[in-house]
């Protein structure tokens, strides 16, 4: 019985979500469930609230939400502060990875673990640096990547390696990757999609956010959702990113417009 | 209320009690420290006016209230012995309480033997005379402490003096503990190194309290001499309590082809004044001046420096920065002078400040003063608060905020920890940095 309860609340739930940076509302009524094992895409032209909706998710203190709700395997997290969210099993993946000088990635995701022990506890280091390295060796990163300060001088795709890495390391319940394809050549593309790929599984539920078709060549989606103005406008399988692809976003206007 | 004249009086008094108090030191040293006292009652008091002591808070700075006699005997000597281990390994040690020696590591008998002197000031005074005379207080304070230097050399009755002969190079650090103990104590921490032509060595400076509340007064001097191709590493923590009153006036001279690196880590006492004066009079010679400080509740750090070039081919790198909470303010003022002999110079002067709350102040006045024309020069200063994206990624993934903030320090102070050569060392360093974070 626990257990059926238990897979009942296992989603990343979003209901109603209204999102406003300033005045402006972005996301509209937005609702998606996804449940742990899924990977979901969502799909849309630029501005159409794509990001608002993952950075809205992890907590930036720019976006406000004005209604609505978001709730981890049943529980609300939108009083939560953004390091919180983190620790209850949310992490996105940057679009746009901050470079944090003087930080080494080994300290920084050390002290992201750290940070979800009991006080007073402490990683063990041997442990933890063998983990550090066989995630690092699965993500084709050079070992050396340790010392280096966080995304520091890094190329688009190192950039975005790391991001997976940390991913990886944390073990998230739900994962948001924003724009994860953004700035890859093909090469790096496949690395990180092999990265993700190799974390799927039936504990996590991902929520791949894009603009183009071509990532989800790779990350293979459960369903795809294309967002236009807020809203989501229209869902399907995997088939619907190659329609998508093939007709245009000028063809999301038409449906958003007919839908209104 | 005391007038002026009354409490020039009783200062001289409490200084003649200082003087009889020598037991047998020889006259000059008295003769020394007689002149450096009158001096030191004729010398004005640093107004608000002069350009050295710009933005600084005067009112804080009276030292009269201090003990400046006798101390009373130590009682926990063996515990902070103990508590004055930072290093793995050393080459000597002395640990001071409130100016009184409580243990010593002498030198090993091998330097011994090739003629390192690693000694207290105290038995220097009677055995090593002709070596002070010609080194002890000759590079003169003109920072604008002119007045706490001659209350130095007035009051000052131990210290370290280290002295390296030609070619001998040491392998571990000597290591000077100073603490402060007694209540209302006044110390004045010296330090001497003399290192002669293509001699090799490190030395580190702690600065500490035994209590978390208790007032005190530090009037420390450290002076470093390198001699032809010599090469000096120093480093000073200063982790004084919250409620000291610190003045640590620094200098040094690099001869030809020389190099000094000092390292500066300030974290404690209420007010602190630091001048680093770093003095190149040989050609090609090397000078690094590196500081960080973190600085929070009502804590006032004023520092000043000068890079002076007085031969050519030389270069200097200066670089402090300071991280700065709560209601904690920071005073840099740097200038490099460049004589006009001292062609081909490259001297770099940065001060950076990180505000880790609105309320804190770093006021920032770099200056450049050259006459020779052929010379590689910059200087710049920065204050900039915490990014508040670096933040927000941090939390995103699951870091709290405070640890977050103390990452961001510990990024921001690297560049200047991983000059730190001594991992035990540098090790320590972030520990005195983390105690500003923990602590609340």
């Amino acid at each position: 019985m626990i257990d059926f309860f238990n897979k009942m609340t296992a989603t990343l739930e979003i209901q109603n979500l209204n999102v406003s940076i300033g005045e402006k509302p972005i996301l509209k009524d937005f609702s998606l469930t996804i449940p742990k094992g899924e990977v979901h895409a969502i799909m849309g032209p630029n501005g159409t609230g794509k990001s608002t909706l993952a950075k809205a998710l992890a907590g930036h203190p720019d976006y406000e939400i004005t209604s609505g709700d978001a709730l981890i395997d049943g529980e609300s997290i939108l009083e939560m502060e953004p390091d919180e969210r983190s620790r209850e099993g949310l992490f996105m993946a940057f679009q746009y990875p901050i470079e944090i000088p003087g930080v080494t990635i080994a300290n920084f995701i050390r002290a992201a673990l750290n940070g979800r022990l009991p006080e007073g506890e402490e990683l063990n280091a041997p442990a933890y640096y063998r983990s550090l390295y066989e995630k690092m060796d699965m993500l084709k990163i050079d070992r050396k990547f340790t010392s280096r300060f966080v995304n520091d001088g890094f190329s688009g795709g190192e950039k975005k390696r790391c991001e997976i890495l940390q991913m990886a390391m944390l073990d998230p319940k739900y994962a948001i990757l924003d724009e994860t394809d953004s700035g890859l050549d093909i090469d790096a593309l496949k690395v990180v999609a092999d990265g993700v790929n190799s974390l799927r599984g039936e504990n996590l539920g991902v929520l791949v956010i894009t603009h183009y078709q071509r990532l989800l060549e790779y990350i293979v989606p459960d369903h795809v959702h294309v967002l236009y103005d807020g809203r989501i406008v229209k869902s399907g399988d995997k088939d619907l990113a190659l329609e998508l692809e093939e007709k245009g976003y000028d063809w999301v206007k038409e449906l958003a417009e007919t839908a209104a | 209320m005391k007038t002026e004249s009354q409490s020039v009086t009783a200062f001289k008094e409490t200084f003649n009690h200082h003087i009889e108090d020598l037991d047998t030191t020889p006259g000059w040293w008295r003769s020394m420290k007689r002149e450096a006292f009158d001096r030191f009652l004729t010398t004005p008091m640093p107004k608000r006016k002069d350009e050295s002591w710009r933005f600084a808070s005067l009112s804080n700075l009276s030292f009269a209230e201090f003990a400046y006699g006798k101390p009373p005997s130590i009682t926990n000597a063996q515990e902070l012995v103990e508590k004055s281990r930072i290093l793995e390994h050393q080459s000597g040690s002395f640990t001071f309480a409130d100016n009184q020696t409580i243990d010593a590591e002498k030198a090993s008998f091998e330097l011994q033997k090739k003629g390192v002197i690693w000694t207290s000031l105290r038995e220097a005074i009677s055995r090593n005379g002709e070596l002070l005379k010609d080194y002890f207080m000759k590079q003169e304070a003109n920072l604008g402490s002119e007045k706490f230097s001659l209350l130095h050399t007035s009051f000052v009755e131990n210290g370290a003096l280290l002295y390296i002969p030609k070619g001998v190079e040491v392998e571990y650090p000597f290591v000077s503990y100073n603490w402060i103990t007694g209540q209302n104590a006044a110390v004045f921490p010296h330090t001497l190194v003399i290192a002669e032509e293509f001699a090799k060595v490190s030395l580190v400076e702690a600065h500490f309290s035994t209590t978390e509340d208790v007032g005190a007064l530090s009037c420390g001097v450290t002076h470093l001499f390198a001699g032809v191709g010599a090469k000096i590493d120093y480093t000073l923590l200063q982790n004084y309590n919250e409620e000291t009153l610190g003045f640590q006036i620094n200098s040094n001279i690099a001869g030809k082809d020389a190099t000094v690196k000092t390292v500066s880590v300030n974290v404690g006492c209420r007010n602190y004044r630091s001048e680093t004066h770093g003095q190149i009079k040989g050609a090609g010679a090397h000078v690094e001046m590196l500081s960080l400080a973190v600085a929070d509740k009502d804590q006032e750090i004023d520092q000043r420096t000068l890079q002076t070039h007085s031969a050519p081919h030389a270069t200097s790198d200066l670089l402090f920065k300071n991280a700065l909470k709560d209601n904690a303010k920071t005073i840099f003022s740097g200038l490099i002078k460049v004589d006009d002999g001292a062609q081909q110079t490259d001297a770099y002067q940065t001060n950076r400040n990180l505000l880790l709350s609105k309320t804190a102040e770093a006021n920032s006045l770099p200056g450049l003063e050259i006459e020779a024309n052929d010379v590689k020069c910059s200087h710049g200063a920065t204050t900039s608060q915490i990014e508040e994206e670096e933040i927000f990624y941090m939390l995103a993934r699951g870091i709290p905020k405070e640890k977050a903030q103390e990452l961001v320090v510990y990024g921001f102070f690297e560049e200047i920890l991983e000059r730190i050569e001594d991992e035990k060392l540098k090790e320590f360093a972030r520990s005195v940095i983390q105690t500003k974070f923990s602590s609340k």
